[in-house]
């Protein structure tokens, strides 16, 4: 089974601190891969470079077959690598449709030539974007709150939001950053299970979470980082009974 | 009188529409432009300039257009690396050069003594009296195309990237937003509408000095399109008339209150108008009327918007 993303040597000095020293890892295709470890292990950061948001200092990062180096971070977006962030970041003055429409609608389609000459073209191409926003807000239980502004959700909706949002962009790998933080236990459930869904439809997701129910019940591997770079990797029962991880989270990484 | 409301209602409208050309760079792109009336200011001059050069009235329109769009996305170009604040101040900047070059560069520009005998549109059509209600009539149909330009802009997939781009840049571009080309659109957009309203002014007064070009006018867009709603094309052009009729209706203070001179009235009305934006900030900081939203129910009208799965699994616990 090839790796639909590889990541190699990533190093990423913020200042003196290193937040990433020589991160390598790979997330399988297919696969729900669980990003583990202690706070400041560098999992944020690992997303961020991942997503073109941070150049690396050193590294590679390579997604489908092909190496990223350079490219911005709305192109990475297109080509279906998509990422949400741990605190919660919706558009606040667009709406929860809005916002996910934003996220359907292609480059094509938001040019100024467009929007002044191309009025039924686009019409119609939005159309399908709107059909596909309700369905996909339908999936995430948000589409009662449809029309409210973002601002206006619980924390819980503003995670469901970026969820919805990631998946308007056809995604092959959806990278969450702690999704379960903040959300109210019966949501996380509902959480799970949409994850688990939406993975059955041949998404892949990378998952940092601390919330070990969620990683456990979803995750088919597990890659615990420590100090900037990968310490063991495994599934849930191996990782969990390595000396090595139990170490890392007391605050013991050699 | 009738002389009297004609210009006020060309001053009126040429202010609603620098006031759009901002809406489209602060209210929607949040795009800070601190130099309005730079780039009206050049929209004027390149007017001006090639109207008298050989374009005509039409090529000096056109060419102000031109002008101040290109400058625009120039400067976007320049500074959308960097944060918010650097667009400010390099447009405050700006704006500043250009009075400088227009002060100095006389043989452009006429420096202080500015350019006179500005061609005018369709100016042998009517009488030089009765060209003032012409000329409004051409003015009042720019800003009704302006607008329509502008609404077309705001609400389609266009605008809402902008307005996605102004909340959280980096939350765009993590949609596959392309933040870059997008600012320097809306500023290259909202600067051509800037350019038209100086063309307008040109065509006006047609005699252009540097001291008509101060940064009242960059005041007045951004008291309008606050007084109006940011993002909000219909509720600026409200802001800019109230602004405007506030503003002529308080020159006739000083036929009631013995003690106010022409200087200090224009300072108490100054005043007023801050007063007034202070007051909105405080009671009203969304302005007049809301930027206008994609409604789900209007988009999606068959479909309820009702609870829905993810929220019914909360009462229906998912097996797992
Ligand atoms: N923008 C930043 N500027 C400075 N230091 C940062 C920045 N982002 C992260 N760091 C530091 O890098 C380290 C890793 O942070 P982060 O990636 O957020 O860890 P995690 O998500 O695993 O908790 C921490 O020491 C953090 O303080
Ligand atoms: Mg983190």
């Amino acid at each position: 089974m090839s790796a639909l993303l590889d990541v190699a040597g990533i190093e990423k000095k913020f200042g003196g601190v290193a937040a990433l020293s020589g991160c390598t890892l790979s997330i399988a295709r297919g696969k729900i891969s669980g990003l583990i470890g202690p706070n400041g292990a560098g999992k944020t950061t690992l997303l961020s470079v991942i997503s073109g948001a941070l150049s690396p200092d050193k590294g590679t990062v390579s997604f489908d077959g092909r190496d990223l180096g350079g490219l911005p971070p709305h192109r990475r977006a297109a080509i279906g690598l998509v990422r949400t962030f741990q605190i919660a970041r919706e558009l606040e003055n667009l709406t929860v449709f809005e916002n996910v429409v934003l996220a359907g609608s292609s480059p094509e389609e938001e040019t100024t030539f467009r929007a002044l000459f191309k009025r039924r073209g686009l019409k119609q191409s939005q159309a399908l974007v709107f059909e596909r926003a309700e369905t996909i807000l339908k999936r995430a239980g948000l589409w009662h709150v449809a029309d409210n502004l973002a601002s206006a959700l619980s924390g819980g909706q503003k995670k469901l939001l970026e969820l919805a949002r990631a998946l308007m962009l056809r995604p092959k790998l959806v990278l969450l950053d702690e999704p379960a933080a903040g959300v109210a236990p019966p949501l996380v459930k509902s959480l799970i299970g949409f994850i688990r869904e939406l993975a059955a439809e041949g998404i892949t997701f990378g998952i940092v979470e601390h919330d070990m129910h969620l990683i456990a019940s979803l995750c088919d591997e597990v890659h615990v980082l420590a100090e900037g770079r990968l310490l063991v990797s495994g599934s849930f029962d191996e990782v969990s009974r390595d000396k090595r991880v139990v170490d890392a989270y007391l605050g013991r990484a050699a | 009188m009738t002389a009297y409301l004609v210009t006020i209602l060309i001053l009126a409208s040429i202010s609603a529409i620098v006031a759009l050309g901002l809406n489209i760079q602060w209210g929607v792109a949040g795009l800070v432009n601190f130099g309005v009336v730079g780039f009206y200011s050049v929209g004027a001059y390149a007017t001006a300039i090639v109207a008298l050069g050989g374009g005509g009235a039409w090529g000096g329109l056109l060419a102000g257009v031109l002008a101040s769009a290109v400058l625009s996305a120039l400067i976007a170009l320049l500074t959308v690396r960097l944060t918010d604040d650097y667009l400010a101040i390099v447009a405050l900047g700006l704006a500043e050069v250009v009075r400088l070059v227009l002060l100095n560069e006389a043989w452009l520009t006429g420096g202080p003594l500015g350019i006179s005998g500005i061609p005018r549109p369709f100016a042998g059509l009517v009488t030089e009296a009765n060209y003032p209600v012409l000329l409004l009539g051409m003015i009042l149909l720019a800003l009704a195309a302006t607008l329509l330009f502008a609404e077309a802009l705001v609400r389609s997939p266009f605008g809402r990237a902008l307005r996605a781009v102004r909340d959280d840049d980096t939350v765009a571009a993590a949609l596959g937003k392309d933040a870059l080309s997008l600012r320097i659109k809306a500023f290259a957009a909202g600067g051509a509408i800037i350019g038209l309203a100086g063309a307008l002014h040109a065509f006006y007064i047609t005699y252009i000095d540097p001291s008509q070009f101060t940064s009242i006018v960059t005041a007045y867009a951004f008291m309008a399109v606050i007084a109006g709603g940011r993002g909000s094309n219909i509720g600026l052009i409200i802001g800019a008339g109230s602004i405007m009729a506030l503003l002529e209706a308080t020159r006739f203070l000083k036929d009631f209150i013995p003690f106010l001179d022409g200087t200090k009235l224009a300072a108490l009305r100054l005043a007023m108008i801050g007063a007034g934006i202070v007051l909105l900030l405080i009671f009203r900081p969304q302005g007049a009327m809301a930027e206008p939203r994609l409604s789900a129910r209007a988009s999606r009208p068959e479909a309820e918007l009702k609870p829905d799965r993810l929220s019914e699994r909360k009462v229906l616990p998912h097996a797992s």
